[in-house]
Parts: C-alpha cells; sequence; structure tokens
C-alpha cells in the first residue's frame, strides 16, 4: 500500500550527517556499493563497468560544493569561499512523495520505523518515484529493471548475529572521520536527536514539504584564513647603533 | 527531464484518441456513416496503441498490471484504473456505431466524461509533482484536456470531410479547441520562464545561510541514471526553434486550413477531406513537438545537485 502510515511512526531511523567533519573520501559510497550490491534485493549493476562510460546504480553519493560569501568572490575582500563535501543519500521523508506516487505498491514506508523501501518483487521500473523525490535518492537499476534506494541497510541494523558494533548502516560504520551517525530521531533522548538539537541540524529543501527524516549538521563557523595565523612580526631598528643606525636612518630619508 | 519516446507517442496518441472518442460520444457524427465507424476504429486504435507504448519504457512490464492497484494515493494508478473503466462505455458505444449503425446515447455520454477524466489523470501524474517546477500548475491538466479536445475536434472535421456529416459546425468547433489549447499551451509555458524556482543550490545544500552555492564536483566523472534522466538539455538549444514549429504545425496551419474549408463552404468529398487530412497530420506532428517540449523544457530540482 503506498499510502503514507496514518499516523507519526513511533521510531523515526535515519542519519545525521556532519558536514562540518566530512572530508569528501567517499569511503561511505563504496562501501554502501559494496554491502548493497551483495545483500537485499537485487545486486546494483553497473553498465560498460570496465569501459570508458561506465554508469551504475548508488545509493549514497557524495558531491562537493563551493560556498561563497557574499562579497567573497575577491580573495580576501570577505570571508573565505570553502569546500563542503555533501554526502546524500534517501532521507527517510515523513510525507516521502516518492511513495504516494507509486502505482503498484512497491514502494513503501514502514509504520514502526520509517524506513522507506522499495518491494522489488512488485516494482515495475516505471521510475515514476524516481521523478517525485526532489533529493535523486533514487535510482533505476537497469540490468535488473527495478528501482534501487537506501534502505538505513535494514539487514544490518536488525541483524543480531552481528555484533552490537555492526548493527548500523554500512556507511556510518565505515566512515573514517565518524561525519556519518545513525539513530533514531523520534526520541529526543537519543545521541543523533542531542547532536541535532545543540548543532542546528537542518533539513534539506524544507520548501518541498517532504518532512526528511535525516538531518544536516551545518558546517561551524570558521575564522577568516588570515585570522588564524599571527602577522609576522614588523622589523624593530629600536635597538640599532651605531653603522648600522645610521643606515637605518638614511633609508628610511629616501 | 528526459523526453523518453514512448512516453511522447504515450500522451500524444492517447489525447488524441479520448478527444476523438469525446466527439463521437457526444454523437457530433453520423453513426450510420462508413467513415464514423473508422473513426470508432481509428480512436480506439489510438488509445490502445498509446497506452501499449506507455508500457514500452517499464522496467518489467510484465508486471505492469500491478499499476492498477494503488488508485487510493496514485495518479498513474488512477489513469490505468481510468482508462480500462473507460473502455467499458468506448466499446459499447463503437459497437453501437460500428455493427448496428446507431448512437448509443447514454454509454457515449459516459464515455465521454470518463475520457476526460482518463486525461485528466494522465496530467495529474505530471502536475502532481513538486519536485518540477514547470509542471505543479493547475495549467499542465487544462493544456492536457484542451490538447485532447482540440485533437480531437480536428480529426472528428476530418472524419466529416470525408462523408459523416456535420462539416459544418465541426471545423468550428475545431477551430475553437485549438485557439483555447494554444492560448493556455502559452500562458503555461511563459508560466514555466518567470516562475521562481522552488528549491535552489542554497535550499537543496541547506548550506544558503553561508553563502553561495555552486557544484564544485560532481559525484562520479560520468553521467549517471539522475542526470539521464532529469537532466535532459538537448533540446533547450533549440527551444526557441521547436516551439514555433510546435505552434506552427500544431496550431497555425489547422486553423487555417479548416478555416478555409470553411470560408470556401466546403462539402464532404475527396478533395475536402485531404485538406482537413493535411490539417490533422500536421496538428498531430506539432503537439508531438509541444510534448517534446514539455519534457525537455522541464527542470527538475535533482538537478541542483549536479550544477545545472
Amino acid at each position: 500500500m503506498t499510502s503514507l502510515p496514518s499516523s507519526p511512526t513511533p521510531k523515526k531511523l535515519g542519519l545525521v550527517i556532519d558536514l562540518d567533519v566530512c572530508v569528501g573520501c567517499h569511503a561511505c559510497v563504496v562501501n554502501c556499493k559494496e554491502w548493497n550490491t551483495g545483500g537485499y534485493g537485487s545486486a546494483l549493476s553497473d553498465q560498460d563497468p570496465y569501459g570508458a562510460d561506465v554508469s551504475g546504480a548508488w545509493l549514497n553519493r557524495v558531491h562537493s560544493f563551493e560556498v561563497v560569501p557574499e562579497g567573497g568572490e575577491i580573495v580576501g575582500e570577505a570571508g573565505d569561499a570553502r569546500i563542503v563535501h555533501f554526502p546524500k543519500s534517501c532521507l527517510h521523508c515523513e510525507d516521502a512523495p516518492c511513495v504516494t506516487v507509486c502505482p503498484t505498491g512497491a514502494s513503501y514506508k514502514r509504520a514502526d520505523d520509517g524506513i522507506v523501501l522499495v518491494d522489488e518483487d512488485m516494482c515495475i521500473g516505471c521510475g515514476l518515484c524516481a521523478w517525485a523525490c526532489p533529493y535523486g535518492a533514487r535510482e533505476m537499476d537497469l540490468a535488473a529493471g527495478v528501482m534501487k534506494k537506501c534502505t538505513l541497510c535494514i539487514d544490518r541494523i536488525y541483524n543480531e548475529t552481528f555484533e552490537e558494533a555492526d548493527r548500523q548502516p554500512a556507511c556510518v560504520r565505515t566512515c573514517p572521520a565518524n561525519a556519518r551517525h545513525f539513530g533514531d530521531l523520534a526520541d529526543p533522548a537519543s545521541a543523533v536527536s542531542i547532536m541535532v538539537a545543540e548543532r542546528g541540524g537542518i533539513d534539506l529543501m524544507p520548501e518541498q514539504g517532504t518532512r526528511p527524516v535525516n538531518k544536516y549538521l551545518p558546517p561551524r563557523a570558521r575564522k577568516p584564513l588570515a585570522a588564524s595565523t599571527d602577522a609576522p612580526p614588523r622589523e624593530d631598528t629600536s635597538g640599532a647603533t651605531g653603522l648600522f643606525a645610521w643606515l637605518d636612518k638614511m633609508l628610511d630619508r629616501i | 527531464m528526459h523526453p523518453a519516446p514512448s512516453i511522447i507517442a504515450f500522451t500524444t496518441l492517447s489525447g488524441l484518441g479520448y478527444g476523438l472518442a469525446v466527439m463521437l460520444g457526444l454523437g457530433l457524427l453520423d453513426p450510420a456513416a462508413i467513415a464514423t465507424k473508422i473513426a470508432w476504429v481509428a480512436a480506439l486504435a489510438a488509445i490502445g496503441g498509446g497506452l501499449l507504448s506507455s508500457t514500452l519504457h517499464l522496467g518489467n512490464p510484465q508486471r505492469a498490471w500491478r499499476a492498477f492497484s494503488q488508485w487510493r494515493s496514485s495518479w498513474l494508478s488512477r489513469e490505468g484504473v481510468m482508462a480500462v473503466v473507460t473502455f467499458i462505455p468506448l466499446l459499447m458505444t463503437a459497437w453501437a456505431c460500428v455493427i448496428e449503425g446507431r448512437q448509443a446515447v447514454v454509454p457515449g455520454l459516459i464515455g465521454t466524461v470518463l475520457s476526460l477524466c482518463t486525461v485528466f489523470c494522465t496530467a495529474m501524474i505530471y502536475a502532481s509533482l513538486e519536485s518540477v517546477d514547470a509542471w505543479h500548475t493547475r495549467l499542465t491538466p487544462a493544456c492536457y484536456l484542451l490538447f485532447s479536445l482540440a485533437g480531437g475536434a480536428v480529426a472528428a472535421s476530418f472524419f466529416a470531410f470525408c462523408g459523416s456529416g456535420n462539416a459544418k459546425w465541426l471545423p468550428v468547433v475545431a477551430i475553437v479547441a485549438l485557439v483555447a489549447a494554444w492560448i493556455v499551451k502559452r500562458g503555461w509555458r511563459q508560466r514555466m520562464r518567470v516562475v521562481a524556482p522552488l528549491s535552489t543550490p542554497e535550499t537543496a545544500t541547506g548550506l544558503g545561510s553561508i553563502g553561495s552555492v555552486r557544484l564544485f564536483e560532481r559525484p562520479h566523472m560520468t553521467e549517471n541514471y539522475l542526470t539521464r534522466e532529469m537532466g535532459f538539455r538537448v533540446a533547450r538549444k533549440h527551444a526557441a526553434k521547436l516551439w514555433i514549429i510546435a505552434t506552427v504545425l500544431g496550431g497555425v496551419v489547422p486553423f487555417v486550413l479548416l478555416a478555409l474549408l470553411l470560408a470556401a463552404g466546403a462539402q464532404a468529398g475527396p478533395g475536402a477531406a485531404l485538406v482537413a487530412g493535411l490539417a490533422l497530420a500536421s496538428h498531430v506532428v506539432g503537439v508531438l513537438a509541444e510534448r517534446w517540449l514539455f519534457f525537455a523544457e522541464a527542470r527538475h530540482a535533482v538537478m541542483n545537485y549536479y550544477g545545472g
């Protein structure tokens, strides 16, 4: 059934991504692909995998943006431009437009934990859900003809054969910079909720009315580069005597 | 958005077919005439061909039957259901005309209403997507409905000049519908050009509070499903020319040809049928170009993440 759960889900499992910490190494991208190509549903296929025009389905991608403060086009005029690495995967929206447009019932949002999933055996591969998602979180698997998306590694997080530390999405587990966090955003006492509250976590494209569960922590304010080092000390000639004092005086006059 | 040929063919053909079914369902053509029987077959063929064409872009068309299940939430599902339901009165009315040579009034009227509902559902698939600014407007279903009616009226005029009668009034209906369709379409396109994008790179990344955001690096060097599907740009380069081609072939040519036939007081006959046939062919080509632009010019919010 592609109607959304009628009441807010008791749990809102999701990710919190710290844009201040992400170094853009793409480890989460690779581990996501590695885990999900062998896990839930059909493999994540690549087309022309060893050719010049390789492409494939990925559930998590890292974009890099350049943010220029107003008046900052000229170096030193205003704040410095900065690069922000930006990992992007499904935000498991509360009002997920991808779910309601699905004609077959393949797309659904779980009523207990809010995870948005695709039942690949019911998906006809029409692609309308990918059109409905403003975030580009869904990609068609061209080999299987079904829509693929982030499952929040549902086959890891509830997997009791794993050690506790491994019951996390692959992207979170692998992040070497600890920029990705997984937890229940419906629980105000959870580590992720506290993090969001303290750092002013934000929604992406709130104007689309999707109410994403995943939150992004904006980069912390940064001092301008020039302010982070002391200016080189000015040459001081007050202690000069004799010939050097005379030279200093003469050269000052020129 | 990527203009998939199967979707363009589907919306154009089924729109034309349903429009013609509306004219036939209203009993505007003489049900006893051979040309009217052919018109019914043509209308059903256009609708059926369009619907079949729409399954061509599916990844798993063998499961297409599942698309009838989610009519409570999905406009695509509603369209599928309405298309099947509409076939019932259309086939009844067609049977009455083709086999018995009479107009089945009640099924014809029901078929008329349901045909328009189906076209409306098709349009709402696009109009309901907030992620595409150009489509997310009430003008989208208005355009689809008016183009369906205009195409149907031009086609009905052709069959009228082939001997189905009513050759005096149907071209007038066609001309009025053509003018209305292109006026509304012009408004639709004007809105598309001036409407402020709902989302920007700043809101997409949430980094607008720091400064202006521009893409530094895409996630991968090569194209992917998203950039191919949502980032189509080929037609934008020629959009102005294509728009002129669409309006001239889809609007001006059929308008002028039908007006000439009216002015000449043309009766049904081979010459008039040829001219009306030209008007119909020109209109279909123009609407194909219009549909191409409908997709190709529409910009998707996800491109805020891809620098375009």
